[in-house]
């Protein structure tokens, strides 16, 4: 038994590891990404200099920032402004645990999910990471001693409040149909019919609400920088300042992630060939419609202007949180017949 | 999972006592967070993830994100102590001894130790937990529900007064 149990416990470590290593560079070959479609849609070419394409661009980034002065300014909370960071780098790191991606490979007897942990409440458990991102932002505001920062902190930690309740709501549809909040569950629930077609205004509600939940373009106010100078981080520089941006991306990822379970059926796709392909292909598939939504994410960056505050603030409250609530009780009241 | 517990248990104590000894308001907020979290993780620890997810959604995703939003808001910091009660500051500890130890014996008589019987495996899961609210529960539940709705209402015309 002492074998099974250190076996089980080296796969979850390499499990762990591998999910980490592709969390992070995709986070920072997003960027790329990032940096290369949004010059194209602006008829430029982007990062061309460092390696071919510019595909070495984020080991000059990363370098770049390990390297510069870790300023402090000397009217900051200290122990605030180390903890703001951390707390966001770190949270948007956990989410990704009980992400699923992909159904599950069997190694001579030994049938491995591809799955970090799989808890029962994983959707819920994501939610709640989610909820708890706001405190890296809203301390980093607060614990800067300075008002662009405190503006920003507070702008965003309202749109986060604000839009937090349409995210969940939009996916209590999915919820509802699968009648289950294992991410697992509800991905094979969907091997007939994706979600997205069962719940078309539920899928726009949470994508919306996701883009506002990542302080992304159009709803970027947080870092507005021609009105906030930088926003919540304005005060960080160095280190700090990068594990806000790599928080940032790893939010995306998390949230392109969900997106792809909760609507877009997961790893599910055709599947052929020999064990090990039929094995990788679902991994495949699940990587694949998560770049779409990354692609999708960069490609309304380039294409949208930035909301108003006050419009923003009205379009969460007045516009997608009723939507919601319609959603849920139109929703429910199908299951509910159905059931009968 | 024992010395798991009792980490968590100092933990939360610790943060406890922080929440009420610190000078600086966003600290205590800070402090509270960390009491919630770690009970949360003792409910994971009892089984009951889905009551160990809804406590960290509700009270340190929803309830301190107002507190610290708030705490912000005033922009307050360091509070400086008063020194108005002399009765306090020398009634204050004794009295605080004499209640915990009330709390404790009564604690005590009630449950001995050697009575206490193993945790039991907690149905938590959110089948469990509706079926409680919407069957057993269904009046108060609802009941709660038209409360906080009050609430609201009353928050909105207070804060519609002053504009």
């Amino acid at each position: 038994m002492p074998f099974e149990t250190a076996l089980s416990l080296l796969a979850i470590l390499v499990k762990v590891v591998v999910v980490l290593v592709a969390l992070l560079a995709t986070v920072a070959y997003a960027v790329w990404l990032e940096r290369k479609v949004v010059a194209r849609i602006q008829s430029r070419w982007g990062p061309y200099r460092v390696g071919p394409h510019g595909l070495l661009q984020p080991v000059a980034d990363a370098l770049k920032i390990f390297f510069k002065e870790d300023f402090v300014p000397s009217e900051v909370d200290r122990i605030v402004f180390w903890l703001a960071p951390f707390l966001a780098f770190t949270l948007a790191l956990v989410s990704i645990s009980v992400i699923p991606f992909g159904s599950s490979i069997t190694i001579s007897g030994h049938t491995i999910p591809f799955q970090i942990t799989d808890l029962n409440v994983g959707l819920l458990f994501v939610l709640a990471v989610t909820s708890l991102g706001v405190y890296g932002v809203a301390l980093a505001g607060w614990s800067s001693n300075s008002k662009y920062p405190l503006l920003g902190g507070l702008r965003s930690s309202a749109q986060m409040i604000s839009y937090e309740l349409s995210l969940g709501l939009g996916v209590v549809g999915v919820v509802m149909i699968a009648g289950s909040l294992s991410l697992r569950e509800i991905v094979e629930r969907q091997s007939g019919l994706w979600n997205v077609f069962v719940q078309p205004v539920g899928f726009l509600l949470y994508f919306t609400a996701a883009i506002a939940e990542t302080n992304r373009v159009p709803f970027d106010l947080p870092e507005g920088e021609s009105e906030l100078v930088g926003g919540f981080h304005t005060e960080y520089s160095s280190f700090k300042f990068a594990m806000f941006f790599m928080a940032e991306y790893a939010n995306i990822v998390t949230v392109s992630c969900l997106a792809t379970l909760l609507f877009f059926g997961g790893w599910l796709g055709p599947v052929f060939g020999p064990p090990t392909l039929r094995a990788l292909l679902p991994v495949f598939w699940f990587c694949l419609k998560v770049f779409c939504f990354l692609f999708l994410y960069i490609w309304i960056r380039g294409t949208l202007p930035r909301f108003r505050y006050d419009q923003l603030m009205a379009f969460g409250w007045k516009f997608l949180l009723p939507v919601g609530l319609l959603n849920v009780l139109a929703t429910s009241l199908i299951v509910a017949w159905r059931s009968t | 999972m024992a010395p798991l517990f009792y980490i968590l248990a100092a933990l939360a104590i610790l943060a406890a006592l922080s929440v009420v000894l610190q000078r600086t308001p966003a600290y205590s907020a800070l402090s509270l967070i960390v009491v919630l979290c770690s009970l949360a993780v003792v409910y994971l620890l009892l089984g009951a993830e889905f009551l160990a997810v809804v406590q960290v959604i509700i009270y340190a995703g929803a309830i301190m994100v107002l507190f610290v939003l708030v705490i912000m808001l005033l922009n307050a910091r360091q509070e400086t102590p008063t020194d108005r009660s002399r009765l306090a500051r020398w009634l204050g500890a004794p009295l605080l001894v004499v209640f915990l130890g009330e709390i404790f014996f009564a604690v005590w008589q009630r449950f001995p130790p050697e009575t206490i019987p193993a945790a039991p495996v907690l149905v938590g899961g959110p089948r469990a937990v509706g079926e409680l609210l919407f069957r057993n529960y269904v009046l108060p539940f609802e009941l709660t529900s038209i409360l906080i709705l009050v609430a609201v209402l009353g928050a909105v015309v207070l804060a519609k007064k002053e504009v």
